[in-house]
C-alpha cells in the first residue's frame, strides 16, 4: 500500500481544500448575501452575555385546568337544571367530585359531564363512586397538554424577548418541562427576568356579591391599588386570550400612565353582555392572582376597548402593554438557573483561549521536529490540517466554541500526533530490524494503524459519554474532541501517510530520517 | 535537522529492569490510592457551583476594592455572603453564597444574584460585573447526578471495549489501573482545594480515554510479544515489552503534555483547575502504564495469559 492512486492523492486533497473553504467564512466578511456564510458562534462565555434556565410550573398547568373544568361542570349542571351539592376540588389526585341532587338526576349528571369538551383527546374520565361522580384528569393527556403548553411558552417567550430588542436570542426546549434561553451582550438580564417571570393572564371577573369574605365559588385576592383583600369570583367572565392590542398611554384625566386594550370580538361581545347586565356592580382586572383595580361599571361598555389605570410609571405601563400583546403564558415561568458573563470577561477569556491554543501548538511542533526530524515535520502539517478540518466542520454545523472548547482543540491536537510517534516508532524498529526502507515504512504504517484506532476509539466513547450527560461548555468541550478524533484519523492515516509516501516516491532515500 | 532526529528520550537499546520494582510500584500505588479515598471521604472535594448550587458574582471595582465597606453594604442590603475574597487583581471581588435552605429556595436563589449586584454597585459606583452566576437546587443536583453518570458509563464502555479487543486478563488489568489512576486523581483535587465542577468531570473522563490510549499501546505490544516469543518467561517478556514501548509512552505523554501545559498557565480562572489537573493525570497515567499495568498482568498469572493469547 506504498502506492497512493490519484484518485485517493486527488480525495485527500479536495478534503483539504474543502476545509480552507468552510474555514474562510470565519474571517472575511460576506461577498454576497446569497451566499451559505457558515461561521462558528462565539459562546456566551466568549462573547459576554446571559444564560437563563426557565422551568415551566406543570402543577399549576394542572390546577388551572382543574379549575376551568370545575367552571364548566357547574356551567353545564345549572344550563340543563340539575342540582348538586358538595362539589369537590382535589388537586392531588388531580380530580372533581360531586354529589347529584338525587338519585334519578344521577345518570343526567353522568351524561351531562361526559358531554364536557375536551381540551385534548381523551383528557379525562367519569365515573361513579359511592354516589358521587368523579371527573378525573388522565396522566396521558396532561402530559400531551405539558408538552404542548412547553411549545406554547416558547413562542411566548420568544415574543417577550424580539419585543426588548435583544440581539440574537436563542430559545430552545430542554428536557419535559424546560426552556433555555441566550441572550448573546445581555450583561444585565433583571428586565428580561422579571418579564419572563410574569405569567400575564389577565382576566375580568366580578367581585363576590360580599367583597369583604370567601364564598363557595370565590376566592380572596390582594387588590394592589388599595391593598387590602377582595373576593373575587372565580368565573372568569372575559379573558386576556381575547385581546387583540395593548398600550401604554397616559390618562387624560389623571396625567398618569394607564394600559389601553382592545378585545376581539368574541371578547367584545362577552364584556358588553357582562358589563349591561352588571351596571352598578364592581368589576376586577385580575393579572396573575393580583387584583389591579376593581373600578365601577358605570354604563355598558360595547365598544369592545378599555383602559386600566392602576398606579403605573412608564416603564411598568409599557411593560404590561407588552407583556399583554406577547400573550399569557400557560402556566408560570421561574429561573432556576442563570449565569451571566460580562463583556470584559468574554473577551479575557477569547485572549486566554488564542494565546494557550497558539503556545500550545508551538511547543507541540517544535518537540516534533526535534523528536522525530522529518516526519516530525510531516506531523506538523498534518496538525495544521487538522485544526482546519475542525474549524471547518464547526463552521459546516454553525456550532458555538466556548473556551472549553478551545481548550479540547488544543488537547486534541496534542492527542493527534501521537498517532504519528506510533507509526515514527515503528518504523523505527522495522529499519532496527533490517527491512529496507520501503519494507519498514509499509509495515510500520499498517502495524501501528490497529493501535491508532483502538486508542482513539476508547477516548471517542469516553467523550460521547460526555457529551451526552454533559450541559453548556462541558458539552462543547465533548464535541470538540469527538469531532477532533475524527479529523484526527483522517489526517494521520491518510494525509500523513500521504506526506510521506510522496517523499520517498520523489527522493528515493537509501535510509530513513527515523 | 531533518535527516534524522535530534533527541530521543532514552536509547533504543537502552533496557531497564522494570519488573523488578513492581511490588515496590504497586505498594506505593495501592498506599496512595488509599490515601486518595481517604482524602475523599475527609475533608472531602470542594464542589463547585455546578454541584454545589448558589451564588457566585465576580466584579471589578474601579479601583483597589475595600472589602469591609462591600461587606458592609451586603449586610445592609440583608445578604450574608459565605465569601467575600479576593481574586486575581487587587480590584477583583469574589463573593459566593450557598444555596439558601427553605421552601421557596429556588425564588431566593436567583433573587440574591440581583441583590447582590445592585448592593456593590451602589456601594462601589462604577464597578463592573465580570460574571453573576445562580444555580438552583434542582438544578445542581441533577447536573451533580449526570456528572457521575457521565464518569460511569464512560468507565463501563472503556471496560467493554478493552474486553472486547483485548482478553480477559488485560481488561481487568486496565480497569484495576484506570481506578487507580482515577482515585489519585480524585485525591489530588481534595488537596489542592480545585472545585470540583463539571468541567472537572470533563478532565477526569479525558484522563481516563488518554492514560487507556497509554496501556493499549503496551499491551498490544505485550501481546505481539507473547506470540512471537513462546518460551520467553513472561517477566522477561513484560520488560521487553515495556521497554520496547518506552520512547512511545513518554512522546505521547509529552505531547498532550505540552499541548496542556499553556491552558495550566494562561487559561484564566476557568481552565487552570482544569488543565493543572490534567498535567497530573497525565504524569500519574504515563507512569502507571509502565510501573503499573504490566505488573498486574504478572499477577493474574502466565499459564492463563498465554492460554487466552493462543486462542485469541
Amino acid at each position: 500500500m506504498m502506492y497512493y492512486s490519484r484518485l485517493r492523492l486527488l480525495g485527500v486533497a479536495g478534503i483539504c481544500l474543502i476545509g480552507v473553504l468552510l474555514c474562510l467564512p470565519n474571517f472575511l466578511r460576506s461577498p454576497a448575501p446569497s451566499l451559505p456564510w457558515r461561521q462558528i458562534h462565539l459562546g456566551l462565555d466568549l462573547r459576554g452575555g446571559s444564560y437563563l434556565l426557565l422551568q415551566l410550573d406543570l402543577k399549576s398547568l394542572e390546577h388551572d385546568r382543574l379549575q376551568s373544568l370545575q367552571d364548566q361542570a357547574r356551567q353545564t349542571l345549572l344550563d340543563r337544571s340539575l342540582g348538586y351539592r358538595d362539589f369537590a376540588r382535589d388537586d392531588a389526585t388531580a380530580s372533581l367530585s360531586f354529589m347529584p341532587r338525587s338519585d334519578a338526576e344521577r345518570d343526567a349528571a353522568l351524561k351531562a359531564m361526559q358531554s364536557l369538551p375536551p381540551v385534548v383527546p381523551n383528557e379525562f374520565t367519569t365515573s361513579e363512586k359511592d354516589g358521587r361522580i368523579v371527573l378525573t384528569l388522565q396522566h396521558d393527556a396532561m402530559l400531551a397538554r405539558a408538552r404542548e403548553a412547553v411549545a406554547q411558552s416558547i413562542e411566548i417567550v420568544r415574543r417577550r424577548i424580539d419585543a426588548t430588542g435583544a440581539i440574537d436570542p436563542s430559545i430552545a426546549r430542554e428536557g419535559d418541562d424546560r426552556i433555555v434561553v441566550e441572550l448573546p451582550g445581555v450583561s444585565d438580564p433583571e428586565r428580561i427576568k422579571s418579564l419572563l417571570g410574569t405569567t400575564a393572564r389577565l382576566t375580568f371577573r366580578l367581585l363576590a356579591p360580599n367583597p369583604s369574605v370567601a364564598s363557595p365559588g370565590s376566592t380572596m385576592l390582594e387588590d394592589e391599588s388599595v391593598h387590602t383583600q377582595v373576593a373575587v369570583q372565580d368565573h372568569v367572565d372575559v379573558d386576556g386570550t381575547d385581546l387583540t392590542n395593548a398600550g401604554a398611554v397616559i390618562d387624560q384625566q389623571s396625567g398618569g400612565w394607564a394600559v389601553t386594550f382592545q378585545l376581539n370580538s368574541a371578547g367584545a361581545t362577552a364584556f358588553a353582555n357582562v358589563t349591561r347586565a352588571n351596571v352598578g356592580k364592581r368589576f376586577a382586572i385580575v393579572l396573575d392572582n393580583k387584583v389591579i383595580e376593581a373600578p365601577n361599571i358605570i354604563s355598558p361598555i360595547t365598544a369592545g376597548n378599555g383602559q386600566i389605570t392602576g398606579g403605573f410609571d412608564a416603564r411598568s405601563a409599557s411593560d404590561l402593554a407588552l407583556l399583554l400583546r406577547a400573550g399569557a403564558l400557560p402556566a408560570p415561568l421561574s429561573v432556576v438557573e442563570q449565569r451571566t458573563i460580562g463583556p470584559s470577561l468574554g473577551a479575557a477569556s477569547i485572549h486566554a483561549g488564542i494565546i494557550s491554543l497558539l503556545t500550545g501548538l508551538l511547543l507541540v511542533i517544535v518537540f516534533m521536529v526535534l523528536f522525530y526530524g522529518r516526519f516530525g515535520l510531516y506531523a506538523d502539517i498534518a496538525l495544521f490540517a487538522n485544526l482546519i478540518l475542525m474549524v471547518a466542520i464547526l463552521s459546516l454545523f454553525q456550532a458555538t466554541l466556548t473556551l472549553p472548547g478551545m481548550a479540547g482543540m488544543l488537547l486534541t491536537l496534542g492527542m493527534a500526533v501521537d498517532a504519528n510517534i506510533l507509526i515514527n516508532e515503528r518504523i523505527r524498529e522495522e529499519v532496527k530490524r533490517g527491512r529496507g526502507p520501503l519494507q519498514a515504512l509499509q509495515a510500520g504504517f499498517d502495524r501501528a494503524t490497529g493501535t491508532i484506532i483502538d486508542s482513539n476509539a476508547t477516548a471517542f466513547l469516553a467523550h460521547v459519554m460526555l457529551f451526552v450527560f454533559g450541559t453548556g461548555p462541558v458539552r462543547n468541550f465533548a464535541l470538540t474532541i469527538t469531532i477532533g478524533i475524527v479529523t484526527t484519523l483522517f489526517t494521520t492515516l491518510l494525509l500523513s501517510r500521504l506526506l510521506v509516501v510522496r517523499w520517498y516516491a520523489l527522493a528515493r532515500p537509501k535510509e530513513l530520517p527515523v | 535537522m531533518l535527516s534524522r532526529p535530534l533527541f530521543r528520550f532514552v536509547r533504543d537499546d537502552r533496557r531497564i529492569n522494570f519488573m523488578r520494582g513492581r511490588h515496590m510500584g504497586l505498594i506505593v500505588s495501592a498506599v496512595l490510592s488509599i490515601a486518595s479515598v481517604i482524602l475523599f471521604f475527609q475533608p472531602g472535594l470542594k464542589l463547585g457551583l455546578d454541584f454545589r448550587g448558589g451564588i457566585i458574582v465576580e466584579a471589578q471595582t474601579p479601583g483597589p476594592a475595600d472589602f469591609g465597606k462591600l461587606r458592609a453594604a451586603l449586610d445592609h442590603a440583608g445578604i450574608h455572603p459565605d465569601a467575600v475574597q479576593a481574586f486575581g487583581s487587587p480590584r477583583d471581588v469574589r463573593i459566593s453564597i450557598n444555596a439558601p435552605e427553605g421552601a421557596d429556595r429556588e425564588a431566593q436563589t436567583q433573587k440574591l444574584v440581583d441583590g447582590v449586584k445592585s448592593a456593590i454597585s451602589a456601594a462601589e459606583p462604577g464597578t463592573q460585573v465580570l460574571r453573576a452566576d445562580a444555580v438552583g437546587a434542582s438544578v445542581s443536583s441533577e447536573l451533580f447526578r449526570d456528572g457521575l453518570l457521565a464518569l460511569g458509563f464512560s468507565l463501563a464502555m472503556i471496560l467493554i471495549y478493552v474486553w472486547v479487543r483485548f482478553e480477559r486478563e488485560f481488561a481487568i488489568s486496565a480497569v484495576v489501573t484506570l481506578i487507580l489512576d482515577l482515585t489519585k486523581t480524585v485525591g489530588f483535587l481534595a488537596i489542592t482545594r480545585f472545585e470540583f465542577d463539571l468541567v472537572m468531570v470533563a478532565a477526569l473522563l479525558t484522563i481516563l480515554g488518554y492514560s487507556t490510549n497509554d496501556k493499549v499501546v503496551v499491551y498490544d505490544r505485550i501481546r505481539e510479544n507473547l506470540r512471537k516469543y513462546r518460551t520467553m518467561p513472561l517477566r522477561e517478556l513484560l520488560d521487553l515489552s515495556i521497554n520496547e514501548t518506552l520512547n512511545r509512552t513518554l512522546g505521547t505523554s509529552m505531547t498532550v503534555f505540552l499541548a496542556a501545559l499553556p491552558l495550566a498557565l494562561f487559561g484564566g480562572s476557568t481552565l487552570t483547575g482544569f488543565a493543572t489537573v490534567m498535567l497530573f493525570g497525565i504524569v500519574v497515567g504515563t507512569s502507571s502504564s509502565i510501573f503499573i499495568a504490566a505488573p498486574l498482568l504478572l499477577l493474574m498469572g502466565e499459564k492463563r495469559l498465554r492460554k487466552e493469547t493462543d486462542a485469541g
